[in-house]
């Protein structure tokens, strides 16, 4: 019974009640979905590429607000890059690039 | 920016009346109830003309009630002090629920390593205890059954009248948590059989730090402070003469026309969040704390939802908590069946007489967009 917004800074806030990269493409090229068995989360990516880059990238994701909020940096540090680079965003890259979150663990 | 508090089964905000009424006790009437002095008897005097307005609210006697420290505090001392009192005797059986507060189930916990036995019984889809379930239940070892009165996640009210029957007839203890059904619902501790009532009283509107238990005259129990004598030798410790001044304020301005004015926001307000398709409240709305509405919103988390309400400066509260250190669900809502996933869209909004009707307006047609909102962020449809 916590509500604890206030650990979460300016950025994941920003994130979370804006996100800028929220939805599903039209037409995808590729759809993926990944479930955290722990906490319960969803989240769906969808793809348009070209040319072996991430020509667009759209996130939903049911989850609290760190988990919308990671989503969208997600989607901001993938779009337009290739498939290759873009499989090396870890979550410390999001972590520590974008919105400084606390790691659970 | 404007808060609005939704929150009030967490606590509740302290009527003015009640500051009003604790003041003189800090500055000019400071004395030690346990001083023979004119300063002293002052404090022994409100002391014992307030432990009388809490006794008559719940139609008890007045040296049979022990002010305490919380209605955590109220609730340990019920069952480790009965547990300790009774285990030369061969009992050593405490029944319980699922549903409890954590203080009782920690402290059941906690005497289970200290050799009790306890059992903890389900309850149905609405968070209801079978009475039948008890009495099934009660062995020659037992020698209580500790009941939370109105749940604090879901706010159901049992059936004490019947659980305290039952407990009368086998010569089994009753203690009920009353913290959160306190002088919301009525409790008569003769009439419903209870030999034990955890009280408290920073959910009706006066300060925290405060809290009592009525214990039946006889009962033998052992405390868990000792020192100076103080509240018959069951509780030392100098009594909080300002908490407790506090404490019998705030039940002497409960009124019953407020809790019919609870009812009807709470009415309104669950009616409207019901009109959200895809909303299923959590228990009954009938035999509910007036001032408890838990909802499930499926397929978005509560805990996103909070987010968006703290942004509008509106205070609620979730059964799990995955951004604070624990990945622990609501073992209420558990016990009454629900999936991790409906836990996990679940929000307890619970109200007082400081709620109005423009605020309920005003929350729902936030609701309405942030639901919207995060539905259509949500993967799953």
């Amino acid at each position: 019974m916590k509500n604890k917004f206030q650990e979460y800074n300016k950025e994941v806030m920003e994130h979370f009640l804006k996100p800028k990269n929220s939805g599903r493409i039209e037409n995808p090229d590729v759809v993926g979905r990944i479930n955290n068995d722990m906490c319960g989360d969803v989240m769906e990516i969808s793809l348009k590429i070209k040319d072996n880059k991430i020509k667009d990238i759209k996130f939903q994701t049911m989850g609290c607000a760190a988990a919308i909020a990671s989503s969208d940096v997600l989607c901001e540090l993938a779009k337009g890059k290739t498939l290759d680079e873009a499989k090396k965003i870890d979550r410390e890259m999001i972590i520590k690039n974008n919105i400084k979150l606390k790691l659970i663990t | 920016m404007k808060s609005i508090y939704l929150d009030n089964a967490a606590t509740t905000q302290v009527d003015k009346k009640v500051v009003e009424a604790m003041l003189p006790y800090f500055s000019e009437k400071y004395g030690n109830a346990s001083s023979h002095h004119l300063k002293g008897q002052e404090a022994k005097r409100v002391l014992e003309e307030s432990r009388s307005i809490i006794a008559r609210s719940i139609s008890a006697k007045d040296d049979e009630i022990i002010f305490t420290s919380s209605g955590t505090e109220s609730n340990n001392f019920a069952l480790k002090g009965l547990f300790f009192a009774n285990k030369d005797n061969g009992k050593n059986h405490i029944i319980t629920t699922k549903i409890e507060h954590d203080c009782v189930l920690n402290s059941c916990k906690w005497l289970e390593s200290q050799g009790a036995k306890v059992s903890y019984l389900d309850v149905d889809e609405k968070g209801f205890v079978n009475p039948t379930d008890v009495e099934n239940t009660i062995t020659p070892e037992t020698f209580l059954v500790s009941i939370i009165h109105g749940n604090n996640e879901i706010g159901t009210i049992q059936d004490i009248e019947a659980i305290g029957r039952i407990c009368k007839e086998k010569g089994v203890l009753f203690h009920i948590d009353a913290c959160q059904s306190y002088t919301k619902t009525k409790i008569h501790v003769n009439k419903q059989n209870l030999d034990l009532v955890t009280l408290n009283a920073h959910k009706i509107h006066g300060p925290k730090g405060i809290g009592a238990l009525f214990i039946r005259k006889d009962i033998k129990i052992i405390p868990l402070f000792h020192g100076g004598g103080h509240e018959k030798n069951l509780r030392s410790g100098t009594e909080n003469i300002p908490a407790i001044v506090g404490f019998a304020k705030a039940v002497k301005l409960a009124k019953e026309r407020d809790i019919n004015y609870v009812i009807n926001l709470r009415d309104k307000f669950i009616q409207g969040i019901l009109e959200i398709p895809n909303t299923n409240l959590n228990g009954l709305k009938e035999k509910r704390l007036c001032n408890n509405i838990n909802v499930c919103f499926n397929n978005i988390e509560g805990e996103a939802i909070g987010g968006y309400l703290d942004a509008y400066g509106i205070c609620s509260s979730t059964g799990s908590a995955c951004s604070s250190n624990s990945l622990e669900s609501s073992h209420v809502l558990k016990a009454i069946g629900k999936t991790d996933l409906q836990i996990n869209t679940s929000i307890r909004l619970s109200l007082s007489k400081f709620n109005t009707e423009e605020e309920i307006d005003y929350v729902l047609k936030i609701l309405n967009k942030i639901v919207e909102k995060l539905r259509r962020i949500s993967p799953i449809k």
